[in-house]
């Protein structure tokens, strides 16, 4: 069992989890995941590693409630245990040798966003970073980003906050202002990623995407997380999460995400009612 | 006065849940032999004195003792016969394919059947699970450590093997729960997931940890196993890899899935019970490509979602490669058998949605590398049919989390683990089997190589 040491409502729909899962902890690197069931004959979901602490024996994921899972979670107190906590799942990011780089994250994508982020700035490298919100009560991790920073633009969809607008109008300003950089590395929805991706290649920049497709077991068994790349098929699980933006082919990874999605909306709505019930 | 074996030329047939029944539930379908039928049975074994049967085992059961036991009743030293070579009896005798094996050999199938052993032996299993409570002893610790990577029929066996010898086992399990493929892979309907977790409590009792939630290669490597944690020797039964999938085009469209992932969805994360956590799609009409066991296994879960369901496998009938009785039940159930047919394509509406799968038939020419005739494809005989679902079940290639983090371990070509025939790798102290060596097999090859590296094991570290 995998004890919740601390949890931090960031925002109404965004919380933050630090659990105890010392092997872990130990072995996590930026741009990985864990797996996680919350209780018995739950399901079983991957989320990325937010960050480590390898000396307490923790690992913080920052979760989005969208889902009759994360609704469960979000339930859970601190002192609670998770059922099941698995990882860190995936190759870590390519840090090495860049020398500016700009992370674009969209919504809680930055919390994924944060430890990459931050291992470019400890390598480092000269880091700027854009980041999307759909509007102010949702912006997180400001401080954070901006520490490691050296421009760092918030855009938020209704202009309630920063610049009103798109990520890839943004990143677009950047590269246009004359800003070379060696490496883009997009996470959020995937739509987003596959924007971004679009944006940056008429300018031949390279651009990585942290994906997040459908998966069980995380460790190449089931097959669900597969993606076409470059004309062949990866999964994302060991062979990624990140994968060069311009090769994957998103119409495909888009559509296939959303097999579950009407499933998962009746879902959802259950758990509320049955939390609702319960409270 | 002498015995007389019964010389009836049928093997009692085994009592069975109605095909019409049972394709819409997910309750085990054969019954088990009742005590009268088990006696019955067990009398037409004729004792050979070669005793072939055993020759057919992977793990060497002691056939003719263990049935001369039934015959007299005495169920429980039956069944401690089966268990002194046996790990995991009340699975073997549900999934092994003993028609290839043990029965195979059997005298009595020259003329006639052969004695049911694989009825026989899940008949002892289950009266002793049902019968005696009392738990195993835990062995005197002999002072030595072993982790097992992967809770598979490998790992189970090696593991049970070196703790009955009272070496201190810890198995390290990456999914939630113990039993490897018998338990995300086979379904409930032909091996009953009580059953497994029944096996693994005995493991338990020998004195077994079971660290599940551990991925080696990811959580902890081998390396570290040996080092920081102290384990004198490390066997990896980690299992097949990677589902492999046609490159045909459409097929990442919505609605195509590796049987390893259905199953896995269906069998490890129970997604067809109503309030399930996990989703599942409920097609309506379903092709599964393949002709292995694991295509028959999809194929009859689909079927029990309320599909109706398909088998398109490119060679004929005589070459499907899974069990004969695995079959049998399929077409009982009503999975429709095309056959000598090979998708070319898979199609979608607008929001990649299977729609339907475009095949070619085929017909058998000459024989291949693997002596079976290989499939040509017929020209101009492509024909569309109607599906929302396509299920591969094509095989898996390993896979490549612990090769990749475990310096000087050699792979052959295929990506299997390369071991000599002790089980030992390129690394000392390091051994494997079943299917991470091999690619996908049976379950009780993987018992059989578990059994081997575990001999191995104990002889090295006993040397110490």
């Amino acid at each position: 069992m995998y004890k919740i040491v601390r949890k931090v409502e960031l925002r109404p729909t965004v919380t933050l989890y630090e659990i105890e899962a010392p092997l872990i902890a130990k072995k996590s690197h930026p741009g990985q995941f864990i797996i996680l069931r919350v209780d018995e004959g739950g399901e079983r979901i991957p989320i990325t590693i937010n960050s480590y602490d390898p000396e307490k024996g923790t690992v913080t994921i920052i979760v989005q409630t969208a889902g009759a899972t994360t609704e469960k979670l979000k339930a859970m107190k601190e002192g609670d245990c998770l059922a099941d906590f698995v990882g860190p799942l995936g190759k870590a990011t390519v840090i090495d040798g860049t020398k500016k780089v700009c992370i674009v994250g969209g919504g809680v994508g930055c919390a994924i966003a944060y430890p990459v982020l931050k291992a470019f700035h400890d390598a480092g490298a000269d880091v700027h970073a854009v980041v999307g919100f759909k509007n102010k009560d949702l912006v997180i991790l400001e401080d954070d980003f901006r520490a490691a920073t050296s421009v760092l633009k918030i855009c938020t969809d209704d202009g309630s906050y920063g610049q009103k607008g798109l990520v890839t109008d943004a990143l677009k300003e950047l590269i246009e202002a004359g800003n070379q950089y060696d490496e883009i590395f997009a996470v959020g929805p995937m739509v987003m990623m596959k924007f971004v991706s679009k944006t940056t290649e008429p300018y031949g920049i390279k651009t990585t995407v942290s994906m997040s497709p459908i998966m069980i077991d995380g460790t190449g068994m089931c097959g669900g997380c597969r993606l076409s790349v470059g004309g062949e098929m990866k999964f994302a699980c060991v062979d990624g999460p990140d994968f060069d933006g311009h090769q994957v082919d998103w119409d495909i990874a888009v559509k296939r995400n959303q097999m579950y999605h009407d499933w998962e909306l009746k879902k959802h709505e259950e758990t509320c009612n049955l939390l609702k019930k319960e409270a | 006065m002498a015995r007389k074996a019964n010389m009836s030329l049928q093997k009692n047939p085994m009592p069975s849940q109605e095909p019409d029944v049972r394709n819409h539930n997910f309750e085990e379908v054969a019954l088990g032999y009742t005590k009268e039928q088990a006696l019955d049975e067990a009398q037409r074994c004729l004792r050979c004195k070669n005793r072939p049967c055993m020759e057919g085992c992977p793990v060497m059961v002691r056939i003719p003792e263990f049935i001369e036991k039934v015959e007299a009743g005495e169920f429980e030293e039956a069944y401690q016969i089966i268990s002194a070579t046996s790990a995991l009896p009340a699975v073997c005798g549900r999934v092994c394919p003993q028609e290839s094996q043990c029965e195979k050999y059997c005298v009595r199938g020259k003329k006639g059947d052969p004695v049911g052993i694989g009825r026989l032996e899940r008949f002892v299993a289950d009266w002793h699970n049902e019968h005696v409570t009392a738990k195993a002893e835990k062995p005197t610790p002999n002072g030595h450590r072993v982790a097992v990577i992967g809770s598979g029929p490998a790992g189970l066996t090696c593991a049970g093997d070196l703790a009955r010898k009272g070496y201190e086992v810890t198995v390290f399990e990456a999914l939630h729960l113990a039993g490897g493929v018998l338990v995300y892979g086979i379904p409930e309907f032909r091996l009953p997931k009580a059953i497994v977790q029944k096996e693994v409590n005995g493991l338990k009792d020998l004195g077994v940890t079971i660290s599940t939630d551990t991925v080696v290669g990811r959580t902890i490597t081998v390396d570290e196993l040996m080092t920081e944690q102290g384990f004198e020797a490390v066997f990896i039964g980690s299992g097949a890899g990677l589902p492999m999938f046609m490159n045909i085009p459409g097929v990442n469209y919505k609605g195509v899935l590796s049987a390893n992932e259905f199953l896995t969805r269906i069998n490890l994360m129970k997604a067809y019970l109503p309030g399930a956590d996990t989703p599942i799609i409920h097609p309506k009409k379903v092709a599964v490509v393949g002709g292995g066991n694991v295509a028959m296994d999809a194929a009859r879960c689909a079927k029990r979602l309320g599909a109706e369901v398909y088998i398109v496998y490119r060679r004929g009938m005589e070459e499907l490669p899974a069990r004969k009785e695995e079959v049998e039940h399929a077409i009982e159930e009503g999975i429709i058998f095309k056959t000598l047919n090979n998708p070319v394509e898979i199609l979608a509406d607008e929001d990649d949605n299977v729609t339907k799968i475009r095949c070619i038939e085929m017909e058998l020419g000459e024989p291949d590398a693997s002596g079976r005739r290989r499939p040509i494809e017929k020209p101009g005989s492509e024909f569309e049919l109607e599906v929302d679902c396509v299920i591969m079940a094509l095989g898996t290639s390993p896979n490549p989390l612990i090769k990749s983090t475990t310096e000087g371990l050699e792979i052959n070509r295929k990506g299997g683990i390369v071991v000599n025939e002790d089980g030992l790798t390129s690394r000392e102290n390091v051994y494997a089997g079943g299917d991470a060596v091999t690619g996908a097999a049976t379950v009780i090859l993987a018992m059989g190589a578990g059994k081997t590296a575990a001999k191995a094991i104990d002889e090295a570290l006993s040397k110490k």
